[in-house]
């Protein structure tokens, strides 16, 4: 008893002689502004606040898929792959040639005329998020085998400045006028646009020139088609990861790879179907956030990048629920910062929180402490 | 004769690990590794497995070099190693532990057959089954290690270790599983501290001593010889 409360005793003195009580007093408080200002904000205008929440979530399951990506490959090889946002302008690219060039999200109608036109819209939107996505992997894959596997056994930081070199490659190749373009091109959306208001009456479809009715919230089937396609997704690498021996042996080769290997486990392959699957995520949502915002250059990937890489953080760098929960609440950040602070600060505010979470809990909400490995 | 280690020389960068080391193991027997701390044991035993290369020298496994096959492969070939401080994947249950020692048979009906002969040996990890592997105290990690290592059917177990920090009963336990392991047909290589354990129950062993094989003999003649008394046995 005397013990306990002589540590708790030092223990304080210690957090008052550090004083470590101002910074996360500060925090705290910063925080309970927050709550207030959207407190205040939704009962304002709670039409307003609901509207930022949903634009919310639909840039945040885009980051989340972007995310995986980071934080799967962080697990398994302990590297930040910089390259990862790359890969998505990609796959944004490709989908965007899927559709203007080989005419894919038609190729149903065209065949089978005869083919319910929905399916067939359904059908040809999936194809070209297909061929996105095996591209993005196969690119990743390569990337893996070319870049980073031949400085497994070097110093981590070699692996991280040859990432950054990646980056720079992919984005100034794919700027080449031969390769993709060094200008900003419109995206040709694979379906039509449609919006749905949401009010006390119930949901209505939105003719286009119509006034939005006061007091309704709207929302557009690629809100639908995101949050949709992303969940799907994501069931699925929880279905792999769990449950299949691929996803079992990825998660022995995370934990440790020289007793895996012990195991007859082929680390390097593995390593390989790690990048190619969180590639394919990313390229998956290359075509989600170019369908949202309808315009591909060979930038797009550094900033929806860098913030897929505070969300996985900010989760819990390692952790794939960690990653998903992070990019809905940078999601939110974004959006509400945007709308109740300023558009130009929705930037800062996202940054700020990755040097927050790194000096208050590196670790992330979901994150274990590290162990350091051989 | 199922293994044939000929004269092996293992670095650790400029480090000489092993100074050339021969030894062998008969089918069915269990033979024991002796020696102090840094004598080179566990070298051996992750050179056998294919965690470290041999500079120079030959391991024949059932009459094939084995010596710069990887890892992944020397599993597939029926050497399964068990290694020190059990490594069990903390964050995986004990049944996904357990499917991953069984990653390289395809034969579903085989793993599962595996999984009952596991658990029949080992009831306490039937009734953890769905525990994760950190959870589980260090005897239970140990058992999970050994059966995790039975999962592919090997024909010859390496094994590091098993006694390290475990209470004298458990050791016990553990030491008449290895035991009955061995008398189902399985050849055990087995590294140890605890030299009074390896070899009371092993068939034949060799002591080593920073990076050689000093002494060889069957176990029994080695329990009474006078220097592995004065030296591994506590003097008594």
């Amino acid at each position: 008893m005397r013990a306990s409360t002589a540590t708790s005793k030092s223990i304080l003195l210690e957090y008052i002689i550090k004083r470590r009580w101002l910074g996360n007093g500060l925090l705290i408080l910063v925080g309970l502004f927050a709550v207030y200002r959207l407190a205040v904000e939704l009962i304002n205008n709670p039409i307003l606040f609901f509207q930022q929440v949903i634009n919310g979530l639909q840039l945040g399951f885009v980051y989340a898929l972007i995310a995986l990506g980071y934080t799967m490959v962080y697990g398994i090889v302990r590297l930040i792959n910089f390259a990862h946002g790359d890969v998505f302008m990609v796959g944004a690219f490709i989908s965007f040639y899927g559709v203007t060039r080989l005419q894919l999200h038609t190729w149903v109608s065209s065949v089978f005329p005869s083919f319910p036109p929905v399916a067939a819209q359904i059908i040809g939107a999936v194809t070209v998020v297909l061929l996105a996505m095996v591209t993005c992997s196969v690119l990743a894959f390569t990337i893996e085998r070319v870049a980073y596997k031949p400085l497994r056994n070097a110093p981590r930081i070699s692996a991280l400045i040859t990432a950054i070199g990646v980056s720079f490659f992919l984005e100034y190749f794919g700027a080449l006028s031969f390769v993709f373009s060094p200008n900003f091109i419109t995206y040709k959306r694979p379906f039509d646009v449609t919006t749905w208001y949401l009010n006390k009456g119930g949901i209505a479809s939105l003719q286009s020139g119509q006034a939005i009715p006061p007091g309704s919230v709207i929302f557009s089937n690629i809100f639908v088609i995101i949050v949709i396609s992303s969940i799907l997704l994501m069931l699925a690498l929880q279905y792999i990861v769990r449950n299949t021996k691929v996803g079992k042996a990825m998660r022995a080769a995370a934990y440790d790879k020289p007793t895996a290997r012990l195991m007859g486990i082929n680390v390097d392959g593995i390593i390989s179907v790690t990048f190619g699957i969180g590639a394919a995520f990313a390229g998956a949502a290359g075509m989600l956030y170019a369908i949202a915002f309808p315009q591909v250059f060979f930038w797009m990937g550094i900033i929806p990048g860098l913030k897929a890489f505070v969300a996985a953080v900010l989760g819990g760098i390692g952790s794939i629920p960690g990653a998903f929960v992070g990019a809905l609440i940078m999601g939110q950040a974004e959006v509400l910062s945007a709308a109740y602070i300023s558009t130009p600060m929705r930037d800062a505010i996202a940054f700020s929180i990755l040097i927050i979470v790194l000096l208050i809990r590196p670790t992330g909400i979901f994150g274990e402490p590290t162990r350091e490995k051989a | 004769m199922m293994l044939q280690v000929e004269d092996l020389h293992v670095y650790y960068g400029a480090i000489k690990a092993l100074k050339g080391i021969n030894f062998h193991l008969e089918k069915g027997e269990i033979v024991a590794l002796i020696g102090a701390n840094g004598a080179g044991k566990t070298t051996t035993l992750n050179t056998l497995s294919g965690i470290l290369r041999a500079r120079q020298g030959k391991i024949h496994f059932l009459g094939e070099d084995i010596s710069q096959t990887p890892a992944e492969e020397i599993v597939r070939k029926g050497i399964i190693h068990v290694p020190e401080g059990r490594k069990i994947f903390a964050t995986l249950s004990v049944m996904e532990n357990l499917e991953i020692g069984a990653y390289t048979v395809t034969d579903k009906g085989q793993i599962a057959r595996n999984i009952e002969m596991v658990f029949n040996r080992f009831p306490r990890l039937k009734e953890r089954q769905n525990q994760l592997g950190g959870t589980l105290s260090g005897g239970e990690q140990q058992m999970l290690a050994i059966a995790r290592g039975l999962m592919t059917n090997p024909s010859l177990i390496l094994l590091d270790e098993p006694s390290m920090g475990l209470a004298p009963v458990i050791v016990e336990q553990i030491f008449e599983i290895i035991q009955e392991i061995n008398d189902q047909g399985t050849s055990v290589l087995l590294v140890e501290q605890n030299a009074q354990m390896a070899l009371s129950i092993a068939d034949r062993a060799y002591v080593f001593e920073t990076g050689m094989v000093t002494l060889e003999d069957e176990a029994h003649k080695l329990l009474e010889n006078p220097l592995v008394i004065e030296a591994y046995l506590g003097g008594h």
